[in-house]
């Protein structure tokens, strides 16, 4: 069943710089068809669209990044709502009752001068009926002994905290209200590998007792061959490939998503890993025809002409490249 | 060309542009005292108390003076003060800043403990006991001197963080291996990153000056011969213009002063924004 | 045990250290100045027509010598000054003769402190309360116009601005007393009327340290508000649906509240000369107005004893703000060693 659904989705930052109108087309005409009690992973290289795509999935598209055309619809007690038909104060009532949010690096975003459990009495009492003060405390100890973070934490002030710490709070955070869909943006980047595997651990565990959604946006394949179900593959502002995450590690067919998958260290495979040749374009110049072709291999012909759609090669894996064609 | 662009974007901002034409408009005034007909030393050049007319366009004084002429001399010489006590201190910070930024240590410890207790002391009450002592020595030299000594402190601490961050920087460790002298280091390599903060500071600092002297001037501690906006005001205050209602004597340095330290202030909030649009809080000096 | 090594103490030095220094200074600056202040003072009354025979006129020197503390050797008379300090001792005032220097400040302190500490307050709060809510509706026109008048209040000194009230309020409309902390010749005591009277003389210099005082705050507020606002964390809350008004109050003022409080110590010293400068311009009965008269009379116990105390006051003040601070923020209270 679907829960979340975009179609042809555009957003762009439109920036006026000196008189000059610059369009950056961070979510290019996207489709996603996102399954109830799924790990759905985005994956890409930093300044893909990554994050506005996510911005614009969680509903929040604001200025200088603008809504093109496209819709978002979210699955909600079995009714479809598209998202930009709601008011402010229904989109903020969904947000973190229906869809929440894990930020990226979770350094800054907790009130540096209020104890955590202050922090989670606000985003309680914004969302749930008047209750008193100790029973949202309690509610928020129980929901923090379920997950098995150290009640302590709740007393402790956020630079109190080490940082894989902090972390987790705030996936402990975004779970609490029960949400049917996590979005979670970079959780594990800046954290030490250790510290990242107590982190997925936690994420799979609240899908696990929520069962719920979870979007998981990464530039770390090894972290989503670990928990995703399916991984759509982005670039420059697209999903150039989507499959289950056996097929996408087992017959990738997109090439860009076949370098992704040769620069993850391989056990027993001591060659010199390779990263993706040359950069990714800039979002206000892409190339004509397909937006891959300057580092593309196997680039010929059309692939300089028109911009490859994506196609159904098997299965539920569908692949946006002219040599599927 | 590159300043023509430079100016045409100043422009863009009203406060720019209207600072930029006040303070045209005070300069051409102050550039005018070379013409006055009178040594401005000079008493009973003139008729007494006289409402502004056509032979005096701003009246005349109890001192026998025309206001208009004293006022060119006091723009003048407020200008010549502030412009000494802000480049003098400017070049204090520098070198303090620098030298404590770049030795760091005792040294820099020492150098930040003065600085933060020129922040911390009152100021005001140092510069008044130090002039009541030279008072006698007083002119528009000593009085900027005196005054640069006392504005340095906060743009000295700004120029040491801005050494600080580029000492870790690669280019010093280049420069250093390959036997770059420290002062050609400091003055060529760092000073062009504390040249646009130096120019910001010096009109805040220059403003400061202006009122600080206007202060002085009200207590008595200036050379009362010399005509400055303060003199110029004290000497209204003491043959009692406001209960006589010559107004046109105590009005025009009021008014010249409040339009320098506007357009001041103006110039360099928009020069400071252009320059950083990030960091846009402005510290002007006190008293 | 960190929170007290790498905040308390120094700050603690710091103090010890401003005050040692500023009063040095005061001691030194004087006797090591090209005039001399006993003969000063006896030019000064020469000048004023007064005549002595040449004996008692060498014991008047010796008189005036004692009475500077000018006597002895250079290290003992600094021995001496800080011990008389101690026993806040100043000395006799010279133009009040025979009245202790420190018996004027006493009358005079009461009246300063009362109109420092309320107008700072309360240009403090306001300040702050309305720079933060311009700063959060920074788009709105009133917050435009609020910017623009205090971009043309805040650049003018403590002097001018004043005196421009004084003139306008005072002269031109005659709807504030123009001089003077009470009536002439009004006695001071708790009744309504005395107090009533002392307020409204004193309403023109507060306000103009609390229009000065509020218009630095809104400025450097509406600043720190912008740009609180874009901080992650205030970005989270909103994401995470938080009502609007908690996200003010508790993310976004709470935290802007804190550099405010800083800037408040940073800027005390100039808060207080600018008090020290508008009593001169109404003349106020406080320090400010005592100080003008020392200077005019040339009253040098009176003028260092002001100094000393003024400096001892301004860092006491200081150091206050800098205990109270880690009180607001738990990074502070809290820090742990790196």
């Amino acid at each position: 069943m679907t829960i979340l659904k975009t179609e042809q989705l555009r957003a762009y930052y439109v920036l006026d710089m000196m008189g000059t109108k610059k369009e950056v087309k961070a979510v290019n005409g996207i489709d996603l068809d996102i399954k109830k009690n799924e790990v759905y992973g985005i994956a890409g290289e930093s300044g893909c669209g990554k994050s506005s795509l996510l911005k614009s999935l969680y509903g929040l598209i604001e200025p200088p990044l603008r809504h093109i055309d496209g819709k978002i619809l979210y699955n909600i007690n079995e009714e479809e709502v598209d998202v930009f038909s709601l008011s402010q104060e229904e989109t903020r009532k969904l947000r973190w009752e229906y869809i929440s949010y894990v930020p990226q690096g979770s350094m800054s975003v907790l009130n540096p001068v209020t104890r955590l459990e202050e922090t989670y009495r606000d985003f309680l009492e914004s969302h749930v009926p008047a209750k008193s003060k100790n029973e949202i405390f309690e509610l928020a100890r129980e929901h923090i002994n379920k997950l098995g973070l150290p009640q302590k934490t709740l007393k402790a002030y956020p630079h109190q905290l080490s940082g894989g710490m902090r972390q987790r709070v705030t996936i402990a955070l975004a779970a609490i209200l029960k949400p049917e869909i996590i979005i979670a943006d970079e959780p594990t980047t800046a954290l030490d590998v250790v510290v990242q595997r107590g982190v997925v651990q936690l994420l799979k565990e609240v899908q696990n007792e929520l069962n719920n959604t979870i979007i998981l946006v990464t530039h770390d394949m090894g972290v989503h061959a670990n928990i995703a179900d399916r991984i759509g593959i982005m670039y420059a502002g697209k999903i150039v490939e989507e499959a289950d995450t056996e097929t996408i590690f087992g017959a990738p067919k997109h090439p860009y998503t076949r370098y992704l998958i040769n620069s993850l260290p391989q056990f027993g495979d001591k060659s010199v890993r390779k990263s993706v040749p040359g950069s990714p374009p800039s979002l206000d110049k892409l190339p004509d025809g397909c937006s891959f072709n300057p580092r593309c291999p196997h680039a010929k012909g059309r692939c300089f002409e028109r911009v490859p759609e994506m196609v159904e090669v098997n299965n539920g894996h569908r692949v946006a490249c002219w040599m599927e064609n | 060309m590159k300043i023509f662009r430079l100016f045409k974007d100043l422009f863009r901002d009203y406060r720019f542009a209207v600072s930029a034409c006040v303070l045209c408009v005070l300069l051409v005034l102050a550039v005018l005292s070379i013409f006055a007909p009178n040594d401005p030393a000079l008493w009973d050049v003139a008729p007494k108390d006289e409402a502004p007319s056509f032979t005096h366009l701003l009246g005349t004084n109890s001192k026998g003076q025309d206001v208009f002429w004293e006022a060119t001399f006091s723009v003048r010489n407020s200008l010549i003060i502030s412009v000494i006590a802000g480049s003098v201190s400017r070049l204090i910070a520098v070198i303090i800043g620098m030298v404590a930024g770049y030795r760091g240590r005792k040294t820099d410890t020492f150098l930040m403990f003065i600085s933060d207790s020129l922040l911390v002391i009152p100021l005001f009450l140092i510069i008044v006991m130090l002039a009541l002592l030279i008072r006698e020595y007083m002119n528009l030299v000593t009085l900027g001197l005196l005054l640069a000594l006392f504005g340095w402190a906060w743009d000295a601490r700004v120029i040491r963080s801005i050494i600080l961050t580029l000492r870790e920087r690669d280019f010093t460790y280049t420069a250093v291996l390959s036997g770059t002298g420290t002062m050609r280091l400091v003055f060529n390599e760092y000073m062009p990153y504390a040249t646009p903060l130096v120019f910001s500071t010096l009109i805040n600092n220059m403003s400061w000056a202006i009122g600080l002297e206007i202060t002085l001037a009200i207590l008595g501690l200036v050379n009362m011969d010399i005509p400055t906006l303060g003199t110029t005001l004290q000497w209204a205050i003491s043959k009692q213009a406001i209960l006589l209602g010559y107004w046109w004597w105590i009005l025009t340095p009021i008014v010249l002063s409040v339009l320098l330290f506007i357009a001041l202030y103006w110039l360099s909030v928009s020069i400071s924004e252009y320059l950083d649009p990030r960091s846009r809080i402005q510290r002007v000096g006190g008293a | 045990m960190s929170f007290i090594k790498r905040y308390l103490i120094p700050r603690l030095i710091q103090y010890f250290l401003v005050i040692f220094v500023g009063v040095t200074a005061v001691f030194f600056i004087p006797r090591f100045s090209p005039s001399d202040p006993v003969e000063k003072t006896i030019t000064q009354l020469r000048s004023q027509g007064s005549f002595l025979d040449p004996a008692s006129m060498d014991e008047f020197i010796e008189d005036l010598t004692e009475m500077y503390g000018l006597g002895g050797s250079l290290p003992e008379q600094y021995m001496d000054f800080w011990k008389r300090l101690f026993h806040g001792d100043f000395g006799l005032s010279f133009f009040q003769f025979p009245t202790p220097v420190i018996d004027l400040i006493a009358v005079s302190l009461p009246w300063t402190l009362a109109l420092l500490l309320s107008t700072t307050i309360i240009g403090w709060v306001f300040g702050n309360l309305i720079g933060g809510l311009a700063g959060y509706y920074s788009r709105k026109s009133w917050s435009r116009i609020l910017d623009t008048i205090a971009m043309i209040v805040r650049p003018l000194p403590y002097y001018i601005f004043a005196f421009a009230l004084l003139i306008l309020l005072g002269f031109v409309f005659r709807l504030f007393p123009i001089s003077g902390g009470t009536s002439f010749g009004a006695a001071i005591n708790f009744s309504w009327n005395s107090i009533m009277d002392m307020l409204w003389h004193s309403f023109l210099p507060a306000l103009s340290l609390v229009i000065l005082g509020g218009a630095a705050n809104f400025q450097t507020m509406k600043l720190i508000v912008q740009n609180v606002n874009a901080e992650n964390f205030v970005q989270y809350a909103r994401i995470g649906g938080i009502k609007e008004r908690r996200i003010v109050g508790r993310y976004v003022i709470r935290n802007a509240m804190l550099p405010q409080f800083t800037n408040l110590a940073l800027s005390l010293g100039q808060i207080f000369s600018g008090a020290l400068i508008t009593e001169i311009v109404f003349s106020y009965p406080g320090v400010g107005t005592l100080l003008y008269n020392a200077i005019i009379t040339g009253d040098y116990n009176l003028i260092m004893g002001i100094i000393a105390i003024s400096i001892v006051a301004i860092t006491t003040g200081i150091l206050i703000i800098d205990l109270l601070y880690p009180l607001l923020d738990p990074r502070i209270r809290y820090s742990q060693g790196k």
